[in-house]
């Protein structure tokens, strides 16, 4: 699937005062999700070697059934969560996915598909708009089809999204183009925000990978120079500005050049909530790569449960549990003290701060890393294959 | 794109204005958006339909609230011509 911006919950922007006041966070009831991701299914004809599912990809049987995944849905509702963003893998392989809609949808809930969009065609969007839903995003892996195709390890596919883009303009339904970028496509990020516009998209994530799992085994392929963040992040101001009114775009910037980390998620468990396709609720897309967790189950506990007592769920809550620099720095309730995940995969202890942190001990590591960026090589997303590391 | 009091504004496609139980309040929610409404835009959002004309939801504020309506036109004209740079609203 395509990563979700960890920038931002979901890049979830709340613009006039929604975000609860820290005497809110302090008091003894957790302030409610805003967001669910529900994981569909692990299982995609895509290969992009910055995938954001898991190394240890779940099968098909082991999937959460119909009935399960529209229990919570009402649960989602009932708790307080307000968007649901369908995602995987490729959400659109389970063939109930119209059914799933249409729960989401009497449930009251907003309905956003995050596709790669091969497998779309104009009766499967109609299917979907007439069930209900209520946004679509489309990953697209560059601007030119051959590169695009070669990235997504998926030949043809950069041709079926454009088809299958028009089939949901056709629709009438909202679109969002999502272009994930690194060092192989950002010379063409220009071409990516005029394709954004041809196909008219509303709304366009630019989004920087984010290096775990699959996106940290291709590092070395993927990390973008500095003169080529400073280039698109030029383009974006502009395009922002001759863009107005027609195009929103929501950037999400790559830490491996910042001296201070990301808010990742905006904080651990508190906004948005994540079920992975077997049943695990967890905090973050990711959070399935941290050890000596037990993430509780959907089939056998409440999303409410999980949300407000889960250990998991709680562990890196607030600011309480933070050691070294984050331990009463004044950024604390800014950046959370960085992603979890990525204090764990270069630090082995996700309860260290986040390397990205200039005030972290192991901040060369970052650099070192750029260092080493030389390659053009991918190990690609294989089912049952975990890359070498 | 410019807004007058002609323009006949409606939330944009893949927008809509909801109850927020769990939080006691109004919002407009959008792709991976959400919006709190308040007292104002909501009298206003819930106005727009794509028919009225800002006008006329100009003329509704003025008969509800004790204001002039100079001061009710700046305010609604200042804040649907935000919403629609935004994508929220289009005219």
């Amino acid at each position: 699937m395509t990563p979700p911006s960890t920038q931002d919950p979901l890049a979830l922007s709340l613009p006039e005062s929604a975000t609860p006041a820290p005497a809110l966070r302090a008091a003894a009831s957790v302030p409610p999700p805003l967001g669910l991701l529900a994981e569909l299914t692990h299982r995609c004809p895509l290969r992009c070697p910055y995938c954001s599912n898991p190394i240890e990809l779940a099968r098909q049987a082991a999937e959460l059934d119909t009935a399960t995944w529209l229990r919570v849905f009402r649960e989602a509702a009932d708790l307080g969560v307000l968007q649901l963003h369908l995602s995987g893998g490729e959400p659109t392989l389970r063939r109930d996915l119209p059914d799933l809609v249409r729960g989401a949808a009497e449930a009251g809930l907003y309905t956003n598909l995050i596709t790669s969009a091969v497998t779309l065609d104009a009766a499967r969007v109609n299917a979907l708009a007439e069930a209900g839903l209520d946004h679509v995003q489309i990953s697209f892996q560059d601007a030119d089809p051959a590169s695009a195709d070669r990235i997504g390890g998926y030949a043809g596919g950069h041709a079926k999204k454009l088809t299958a883009a028009a089939a949901i303009r056709a629709a009438g339904l909202p679109l969002t183009l999502n272009a994930v970028v690194h060092r192989q496509n950002l010379e063409r990020l220009p071409e990516m925000i005029d394709l954004a516009v041809a196909l008219g998209a509303r709304r366009m994530e630019v989004a920087h990978v984010q290096y775990y799992g699959w996106a940290l085994a291709n590092r070395d392929a993927l990390l973008p120079t500095r003169a080529q963040l400073d280039a698109a992040t030029a383009t974006i101001d502009s395009a922002r500005t001759c863009l107005k009114g027609r195009l929103t775009i929501d950037y999400v910037v790559p830490d491996y050049h910042a001296a201070r980390p990301k808010a990742c998620m905006g904080g651990w468990a508190s906004s948005v909530m994540v079920v992975a396709p077997t049943g695990r609720a967890l905090p973050c897309h990711a959070a399935e790569s941290l050890p000596n967790f037990d993430f509780p189950d959907v089939r056998t506990h409440s999303l409410a449960a999980i949300w407000n007592h889960s250990e998991a769920f709680n562990r890196y809550r607030g600011t309480a549990w933070m050691t070294g620099p984050c331990a009463g720095c004044p950024n604390a309730e800014i950046d959370w003290g960085g992603c979890r995940c990525q204090a764990h995969a270069l630090t082995a202890n996700a309860s260290n701060t986040d390397p990205a942190c200039a005030l972290s001990p192991h901040h060369a590591l970052l650099a070192t890393a750029l260092e080493h960026a030389t390659t053009t090589h991918f190990t690609y997303r294989e089912p049952g294959r975990p890359p070498a590391r | 794109m410019s807004l007058d009091e002609a323009s006949q504004p409606r939330l944009a496609r893949g927008f809509r204005l909801r109850q927020d139980a769990a939080r006691g309040r109004t919002v407009v929610l959008g792709p991976e958006r959400v919006f709190e409404a308040d007292e104002t835009a909501l009298a206003t959002l819930a106005l727009i339909d794509g028919e009225r004309s800002v006008a006329t939801i100009i003329d509704t504020l003025v008969a509800q609230y004790v204001a002039p309506r100079a001061e009710i036109a700046g305010d609604v004209l200042e804040m649907l011509a935000d919403l629609v740079e935004r994508g929220v609203v289009t005219s």
